[in-house]
């Protein structure tokens, strides 16, 4: 089960508001992405992606969410979260001490050999795989930080991309942390 | 044990110390209802469902446990909702039961079918759909723990109908777990320690007690603490009647119609200990004004309170009368020398009560809503339970209606539900029978409930209504005059219903008061009849509420009218 959100920005760059990683352990049962979206509605909560998969106990599953916000709504959505009974745990990551990732599909033109040519030396740079060619498209797949996908896709942009789908942001502490 | 659904519900009710139900039934809940005939419980019918939840939840601020309500499904369980959204928003424990459509036809847009579960979400502390018979005693058992531990709040349980009708063995846990919820309930000691010593510290501490004082029941707690500090006390709208308000240091409830005294001197102090409150903008105007340059010490249960409308230097989190009697014990051990009556703080408590009893001017008419109130306060027992509808009539409670028994006021403070204190009340009475039990009441909000004078009359659990009739949607009239212009639009509701005659319809007492006198011979007919009775009180629909600090605006900018 994945699923991705964007949601429109309304809080102000300013130097207040940065980019932060929420993990959260939750109930592995119907009904419970749809309690923590809501939330995040209710509350106006500045969601950029939320990633639910399984993990290694059968009962929980893991969320991964990514937001852009000051450090006050920062709190308050950790502590909104953690009143959520189907939620077990809550914490959030530091970006040094975590491995995060994000999988993103791209598709796009590839009409000319030339840009064939450029699109898979970039993807070899960029560490992407090829997954599909026709005779007018190319689809990439790549996996990195969101920032290294955004890299990659301001790279290809000028081949006119006709397709595109992100996974949303999937984290770990490194080491024993929990 | 074998036994149907329904049968495991009322039996589960029953090992929760369930003794009443208020509820409607319908298609989707008859199996419940069937189960109900051989039941010990006490059914309660009402006439709409949204009055059924507001009777668990008055009958719920009485108990202080969780009341229960039964609805079917679709429009029963949507008709709960307005109720349950009113106990989600003052954190009073419930448990709505609502039937829903058998289990294979979820989802297929079925007669009466709503996704009730989604549609609570956002107004209760959880919603189970059990799916099998053995589901429903742990689902009951979890439901209440949740619903009446931490921060209380409603809890909804959906039982689809062939899951009520189905039989299978069950057993009744005595012990559940909820992985995902740990309330905390005893604070941390050394944030309590940092607290005491700032309260020590504060040569001009208030002390602002909310709700929480009230669920928790730290009556005795707060006062020995306020008595230790010898600080003035303060409450919230919701935290009206957590401290005697004839006490030497009581100075009422602050906020936008808060007592002038009251709003005057949370702003002059230097110390703020905010006791189970949550900073709500009726309470505290403008979130960066409020508090400004002073210590502010949040003692809560809830720990998205803390940071949530306003930064606390000091936060305490757990159940507050566990804070508080520690804290009373610490200070106790210190042995602060006690503030006396010269000194200037105090002094300035008495200055600012004396100074507003004089500016502020009576509404100049013979019968006003205040001095109503006060003949009320004058014949009622102090043991007397009281709650209010929503708008003026409400406001002039907070106003003039000094609650002198703590746990003994309640009332629609955070939903501002109109319709809710006649239900309340009757929820009020059942819950504690020897109680007089007093609805203040406007005609636009009793007109919301009345039917309720069914179940008042029929269940033998009599109430006065003490209407303030303006004729208006009183508050909304006063927005209007204050801030449109005196363009009314939607407001009059003139002479219609007569209150008294519906009160006779229903088999009540009708009375009517034009004077303070008729008011006086009324209220003791009233007290003194063993059914409910409905007194029509004259006011005049001009009459505003004052003290007034309007939205957006800071406290120390409230209008007197004086």
């Amino acid at each position: 089960m994945v699923e991705v959100l964007k949601s429109s920005s309304t809080i102000s760059q300013d130097d207040t508001v940065s980019w932060h990683l929420v993990a959260a352990l939750v109930e592995n049962k119907p009904g419970v992405l749809f309690r923590v979206t809501n939330l995040f509605r209710a509350r106006s909560f500045n969601i950029e992606s939320i990633t639910v998969g399984s993990t290694e106990q059968v009962d929980l599953s893991r969320m991964t969410i990514t937001t852009k916000t000051d450090e006050k709504t920062l709190d308050q959505l950790v502590k909104q979260l953690r009143k959520l009974i189907d939620v077990v745990e809550v914490r959030v990551l530091e970006t040094t001490k975590s491995v995060y990732r994000e999988l993103a599909l791209i598709k796009m033109k590839a009409d000319k050999p030339t840009a064939r040519m450029e699109i898979t030396s970039y993807a070899s740079i960029f560490r992407a795989n090829i997954l599909d060619i026709d005779k007018d498209s190319i689809m990439v797949e790549i996996t990195g930080t969101p920032d290294k996908i955004d890299a990659f896709k301001n790279l290809v942009n000028s081949f006119g991309i006709i397709q595109l789908a992100r996974t949303g942001v999937s984290a770990l502490p490194r080491g024993e942390n929990i | 044990m074998d036994m149907l659904g329904a049968e495991a519900l009322i039996k589960a009710l029953e090992k929760e110390g369930v003794d009443i139900v208020f509820g409607l039934p319908g298609g989707a809940n008859l199996p419940i209802y069937d189960a109900l005939v051989d039941a010990k419980l006490r059914h309660i019918l009402v006439r709409h469902e949204q009055s059924a939840a507001h009777m668990a939840d008055g009958y719920a601020r009485i108990k202080r446990k969780a009341g229960v309500c039964f609805a079917t499904s679709g429009p029963g369980a949507t008709n709960l909702i307005t109720g349950i959204a009113t106990a989600y928003a003052d954190s009073s424990p419930m448990i709505a039961v609502t039937g829903q459509v058998p289990l294979a036809m979820i989802g297929k847009d079925a007669f009466q079918e709503t996704d009730i579960i989604g549609v609570a979400n956002p107004c209760t502390k959880y919603a189970f759909q059990p799916r099998s018979v053995a589901e429903i005693p742990e689902t009951v058992k979890k439901a209440f723990y949740i619903s009446e531990s931490g921060r209380p709040g409603p809890v909804l349980i959906d039982i689809p109908k062939d899951v009520q009708q189905a039989r299978e063995e069950v057993s009744f846990p005595s012990l559940i777990k909820v992985r995902g919820y740990n309330p905390i309930v005893d604070a941390d000691l050394s944030q309590l320690e940092r607290a005491v010593q700032a309260m020590m510290k504060a040569e001009r501490p208030i002390i602002m007690a909310g709700g929480g004082v009230i669920l928790s029941g730290a009556f005795s707690e707060l006062q020995a603490l306020a008595e230790l500090l010898m600080a003035p006390v303060v409450t919230t709208f919701k935290g009206k009647g957590s401290f005697p308000e004839n006490h030497a240091l009581a100075m009422g409830p602050i906020g936008m119609h808060g007592h002038a005294e009251a709003n005057k001197i949370i702003i002059e102090a230097d110390c703020i200990i905010a006791v189970g409150a949550r900073f709500s903008d009726r309470s505290v105007g403008r979130f960066d004004e409020f508090g400004k340059g002073m210590t502010i010490i949040h003692l809560d249960v809830d720990p998205a309170e803390i940071g949530k409308n306003k930064a606390a230097d000091i936060a305490v989190v757990g159940d507050v009368k566990s804070s508080l009697r520690t804290a009373v014990k610490m200070l106790t051990k210190y042995k602060m020398a006690k503030r006396t009556a010269d000194d200037p703080w105090l002094k300035r408590r008495k200055e600012l009560i004396d100074y507003y009893a004089d500016s502020i001017k009576d509404y100049p008419r013979e019968l006003t809503a205040k001095k109503a109130l006060k003949k009320l306060r004058e014949l009622l027992p102090p043991s007397a339970i009281v709650t209010t509808e929503v708008g003026q009539c409400q406001m002039w409670a907070s106003l003039h209606f000094d609650v002198i028994a703590p746990g003994t006021f309640f009332s629609s403070t955070g939903l501002g539900t109109m319709g809710f204190g006649f239900p309340a009340s009757i929820g009020a009475k059942a819950a504690r029978p020897s109680s007089i039990v007093v609805d203040i009441a406007g005609d636009g909000s009793f007109n919301m409930t009345e039917n309720s004078l069914a179940v008042s009359v029929l269940d033998k659990l009599p109430v006065i209504v003490f209407l303030m009739n303006n004729y208006m949607l009183g508050m909304v009239a006063q927005w209007q005059r204050t801030f449109y212009k005196r363009r009314y639009m939607g407001v009059h509701q003139q002479n219609c219903p007569d209150y008294a005659k519906i009160a006779e319809a229903y088999g009540a007492q009708g009375l009517r008061a034009q004077s303070l006198e008729e008011l006086d011979t009324a209220l003791k007919k009233a007290m003194n009849t063993d059914v409910a009775s409905v007194i029509d009180i004259s006011i005049d629909p001009e009459e505003d509420v004052y003290p007034f600090v309007a939205p957006g605006t800071g406290l120390k900018d409230m209008i007197t009218g004086a």
